[in-house]
């Protein structure tokens, strides 16, 4: 048996949703608190999930999922290209453009495809209609499954700056879908992160027992309360001492749905890629917990 | 002055655990945390005065003035990023998807819908018997790449005679993490001995790569997965990169962080290791 404890700090008590399931989005702020981990075992230990990775910068849930019947599709973004022979040099691309995509050089327009926002407005204004588009890819979706999970993860492709387009697309796929949705989100609290959440019904925090953690927790906890989404907290990675993190959730009275206590056990088959819930079932009781713990009840 | 970044694609890997354990180290007179998004070393590096703090303009957020707006939609059609939204018969920015590109503004026959500028996050510059930069990006924006630049800048600015600069980043590879290569001499990759962490450090190697700057890695939590340490070491030498070490797992480090110490502070078991990567690092560096 391994050395772990849990507890089950509060059961906050929600109605049951009959149709739909709940769409849920795990995120923390700070990075390698645990979300993944989370967020994997969560849509594991549920019957029938669909488990959607939105850190599509360094996307991981598919390491422990393993999917297998791998779809593939590839996301895209417009970029603009230059007839030269119909530019005349008026440079209101230049002018126009507030992200320094477009130069004008030795007489010809150069673009600059990687701080390029493909906003389009180039190619609006021009007046000799020398500018169009063309696709540029930027990432891939890829779809799998593995047992009782749908996997679904959003790449970006390395040097690419921004992963939002990825995520605009993955919220389509999300939306209609009925089953319990777990979203693993990026860390932090920018632009990408707001993206993710977007279509979630409720937000698990993800928090460590540190002042960094701490810090990181009050971002995103000032983050889910701006987007008036229900949520809770679960502390991972809990020590003996001090816990500026839990000390955090009293004093705001946030509801601490669960702690899971620094074990070396839990560790090693998470640094092994595998998922603990398929591993014993202590793990698996664990994530069903949660789960019921959940708005809509989801065993 | 040499700039070291420290990276590890992966969050949680000990960046700013490295990052406040090498300044400490060469008492490096200049340090930056490029960590915009989710800044944490200002909380280990405790100042004695407070900072000189700038707002940042970010992109500009586009507002419609509905006395003038003839309900055309035309700037809804022409969004890119879906940021103009239709409420109550009246058109609406969301300022939260809004990039500022000016479109709108640009084709709106009525003239109604103007950029404004946006405050998008705030510069903060300490100067003590030290220079420190930082900066915290306002939740929700968009432009981190920027800031991070901005950052930078204020480092570079503030004119410090010192050897070595220290620049904490920020994890994942997109536009922070691009902004914080450009100008940088050398990136050393805090690595983290699982699956997880193998295939973020691969994706770290290949962005520091295209943008062509020189890249040594260590791994911290060796002890946690002997196995997984053996394969990024091999990993290094397939990627001809330089291995500068390993760091145990060391539960003082959360100790000394929740003190707000530095590990170096503290005399344990991760210390020696730290010091042993930190020579290592320094070495190459300089050479």
């Amino acid at each position: 048996m391994a050395s772990y404890l849990y507890l089950m700090i509060s059961m906050p008590d929600f109605t049951i949703m009959e149709e739909s399931k709940m769409k849920i989005a795990v995120l923390s702020g700070k990075g390698g608190t645990g979300k993944t981990f989370i967020s994997v075992n969560l849509a594991a230990a549920s019957p029938k999930a669909i488990y959607v990775d939105c850190d599509v910068e360094e996307p991981n849930g598919h390491i422990f999922f393993r999917p297998k019947e791998l779809t593939y599709e590839i996301v895209s973004v417009m970029t603009p290209v230059v007839d030269h022979s119909k530019c005349n040099g008026c440079r209101t691309c230049v002018e126009f453009c507030k992200f320094n995509a477009l130069a004008y050089i030795n007489k010809k327009i150069m673009i600059f495809d990687d701080v390029c926002h493909s906003c389009g407005g180039c190619t609006i204004l021009c007046p000799e209609k020398a500018i169009s588009e063309k696709k540029k890819a930027i990432g891939t979706i890829q779809k799998g499954i593995s047992e009782n999970v749908k996997v679904i993860t959003g790449m970006l492709n390395t040097g690419e700056s921004s992963g939002v387009p990825i995520i605009k697309k993955l919220n389509e796929d999300i939306l209609p879908n009925t089953d319990l949705t777990i979203i693993d989100c990026p860390p932090g609290s920018a632009c990408i992160v707001i993206e993710s959440i977007k279509v979630a019904d409720y937000c698990i925090l993800v928090a460590e027992p540190t002042l960094f953690g701490c810090h990181n927790l009050n971002m995103v906890y000032k983050l889910v309360q701006l987007f008036n989404k229900p949520f809770g907290v679960v502390l991972n990675k809990c020590i003996e001492g001090e816990n500026p993190s839990e000390e955090f959730c009293t004093k705001h009275g946030i509801p601490i749905l669960l702690q899971i206590k620094f074990c070396s056990d839990l560790g090693r088959i998470n640094s092994n890629g595998l998922i603990a819930v398929r591993e014993k079932q202590e793990y698996k009781d664990l994530f069903s917990l949660l789960l019921k713990s959940l708005p809509g009840g989801t065993v | 002055m040499k700039k070291l970044l420290i990276l590890s694609g992966k969050g949680g890997t000990g960046k700013t655990t490295v990052a406040s354990a090498f300044i400490k180290l060469s008492s490096a007179k200049a340090f930056a945390d490029c960590d915009v998004d989710a800044p944490n070393l200002h909380l280990i590096m405790q100042q004695k005065l407070e900072p000189k703090k700038i707002d940042y303009l970010g992109m500009g957020k586009a507002k419609i003035d509905s006395e003038k707006c003839v309900n055309c939609g035309l700037c809804q059609i022409k969004c890119s990023f879906d940021a103009i939204k239709k409420y109550k018969e009246c058109y609406n920015v969301d300022a939260y998807s809004c990039e500022g590109c000016g479109v709108c503004e640009a084709i709106c026959y009525a003239r109604a819908i103007k950029v404004y500028p946006d405050i998008a996050g705030e510069l903060m510059l300490y100067k003590n018997d030290f220079t420190f930069s930082t900066a915290q990006l306002k939740m929700g924006s968009g432009t981190s790449g920027k800031l991070v630049t901005e950052v930078k800048k204020q480092l570079d600015l503030a004119e410090i005679n010192t050897k070595i600069a220290i620049i904490d980043g920020s994890p994942g590879i997109g536009c922070p993490v691009i902004a914080s290569l450009s100008g940088v001499d050398m990136v050393l990759i805090v690595s983290e001995p699982s699956l997880s962490g193998i295939s973020d450090m691969k994706r770290i190697i290949s962005t520091a790569q295209k943008f062509a700057v020189k890249t040594v890695v260590c791994v911290n939590k060796y002890d946690t997965n002997l196995e997984n340490t053996i394969k990024i070491e091999k990993l290094c030498e397939e990627f001809e990169l330089d291995f500068v070490g390993r760091i145990p797992f060391d539960s003082n480090v959360v100790k000394a962080v929740n003190k707000g110490k530095s590990i170096v502070e503290f005399d344990c078991l991760a210390t020696d290791a730290i010091k042993s990567v930190f020579d290592k690092t320094i070495n190459i560096l300089n050479t």
